[in-house]
């Protein structure tokens, strides 16, 4: 792939659920080899716009092109290859319950290719070792602590080696120390593997510290993408605020306001 | 106005939901039949073991508890037949009586009731808490249909395992029935088991196990449904449990009843 091609290419997307609106006509687009955070409060949409970038959801307008493939409109054999190259690491890890880690971080490798078990067993334990849990194959993921389920995680999504690396909310949950441990993976992982990555949080410090190119989403708007050093410049007030941990000032609308409290119910 | 409206608006909203749920079950089971048939091409095969395993779940474990309760049902129906069919002097009818209403009716009802306690809930509580942790969303992204590896399977395993242990306690309700009514009739126990298979038509078989396959797509799709449909974490899944059972347990009581209708004209 040329590098002047992006890996992920995001044009127009809209999204609703029900009458509300969660993202107005967004743009978005990573070039290969970037880590890019996207950053936002709570209700900005950034969970929205990764399940439209993972192809859970079907954008109701607008494109979502993911290494050249169009999510929206591939075929099932088409989208089941692209996701072979996807790796995803969720917000609660989602390691499946009912099976061991190592079985977990095995999984991929026993149902998309013919390696026999023995380079299964070798290939899922060399993942754990990249994530520092080496040895901890044949624990149930409840006996797991938080940093080790996300570590774990993160194993399971590496271990097709993917082009493209989803990680959701790495330090929600976590103590300091953990979090920043999970950072210096993520950047040893893009050193090591050349995959590009993109990273979901609402954690300034761990934003800055591995983001080469940041997105600001703001009530389903992009508010700035741009290096760290832009994003800390913006003279935009919603950003500075985000930064700065300031309360949002809220405007009330008179009419509206009393028309939501006197508003019979639907 | 608005008094008027608000039920009509209720109704049709409800008849909606319903309708898509419907629509959705009928989906899953679709799908579940087009992986089992074609998904290998795809590189979506159902897996044998996971069958297996289901089997074993939804069906060797389920053993016991059925084999207990259809006995107890059978030495109900025993004294209930002696003693309706005594009055008026028919007791040479019990045999048959038994015979046609355990397998007709009473082994595919128990086995279906019983399978919905059991797997109808746990699908649903299954699938329902896989849904709340995102397992359900990882297995898609890793590339497994969620259909294909969680569904596919089950409905299998049930298609196989109901009219199975619909069988087995068929045997077990006679073997019942013969124990209490046996003595009474002065007829020993082999006799007994040999006067039900003389009295016994395929027809009467074909109907319980006929019922029993119907009972398991609704137990599976029922379950497996509500449980995709979790929303609003632990206790979302509880209510979708209760509502597993309920369902499930509903429809088969009123399957089975519209089905001895047509069978019986």
């Amino acid at each position: 792939m040329s590098t002047d091609q992006p890996i992920i290419d995001v044009h127009g997307l809209e999204a609703w659920y029900g009458r509300r609106r969660i993202l107005h006509g967004v743009d978005f687009r990573v070039m290969p080899g970037e880590i890019r955070v996207i950053m936002g409060g709570s209700g900005s949409g950034k969970s929205t716009l990764l399940r439209h970038l993972l192809g859970l959801q079907r954008p109701i307008a607008g494109t979502v092109k993911l290494l050249g493939i169009d999510v929206g409109r591939a075929s099932a054999a088409e989208r089941l290859a692209l996701r072979r190259q996807l790796g995803v690491s969720f917000q609660g890890g989602a390691l499946f319950t009912s099976m061991t880690v190592g079985e977990n971080v095995a999984l991929p490798l026993r149902e998309h290719t013919r390696l026999d078990e023995n380079t299964i067993r070798i290939m899922s334990r060399l993942k754990l070792e990249v994530v520092n849990l080496g040895g901890f194959q044949d624990l149930m993921p409840s006996q797991l602590s938080g940093g080790m389920i996300k570590r774990a995680a993160l194993a399971r999504a590496i271990v097709m080696d993917p082009k493209l690396l989803f990680f959701d909310e790495p330090s929600a949950g976590l103590d300091p120390v953990v979090s920043a441990e999970l950072d210096e993976l993520i950047l040893q992982l893009r050193d090591a593997m050349r995959m590009t990555i993109v990273v979901v949080t609402h954690e300034l410090e761990s934003a800055f510290k591995i983001a080469d190119t940041i997105t600001v989403l703001d009530q389903g708007h992009v508010l700035l993408t741009g290096s760290v050093d832009e994003v800390r410049n913006s003279d935009q007030q919603r950003i500075q605020d985000l930064l700065n941990r300031r309360p949002r000032e809220v405007e009330v609308d008179v009419d509206d306001y009393l028309r939501r409290l006197t508003e019979e119910q639907t | 106005m608005n008094t008027i409206a608000r039920p009509l608006e209720r109704l049709g909203r409800r008849t909606v939901s319903a309708l898509a749920e419907l629509g959705y079950a009928g989906m899953l089971l679709l799908e579940s039949v087009y992986f089992t048939l074609f998904g290998w091409r795809q590189g979506q095969p159902v897996r044998w073991r996971a069958v297996a395993e289901q089997m074993r779940q939804v069906g060797v474990d389920a053993i016991p508890i059925i084999a207990m309760l259809s006995f107890t049902i059978g030495v109900m129906l025993g004294i209930q037949f002696i003693a309706a069919l005594g009055e008026f002097g028919a007791e040479s009818q019990v045999v048959l009586a038994a015979a046609k209403s355990i397998t007709r009716e009473f082994g595919a009802l128990i086995t279906g009731i019983v399978v919905a306690g059991r797997s109808g809930s746990a699908f649903a509580a299954r699938l329902g808490s896989m849904v709340v942790s995102q397992e359900v969303d990882a297995l898609a992204v890793i590339g497994i249909d969620p259909v294909r590896y969680l569904v596919a399977p089950a409905l299998l395993a049930m298609l196989v395992m109901v009219p199975t242990l619909t069988v087995l306690a068929d045997f077990v309700a006679v073997l019942g029935a013969g124990l209490y009514a046996g003595p009474q009739l002065d007829m020993p126990l082999t006799a007994y088991l040999l006067t039900t298979l003389q009295h016994l038509e395929p027809r009467d078989l074909w109907e319980g196990l006929s019922k029993s396959v119907v009972f398991a797509l609704l137990i599976t799709l029922i379950g497996i449904s509500t449980g995709f449909a979790v929303s609003g974490g632990a206790e979302g899944v509880g209510r979708a449990t209760t509502r597993a059972v309920v369902l499930s347990i509903s429809a088969i009581v009123v399957a089975d009843m519209l089905f001895s209708f047509f069978l019986n004209r």
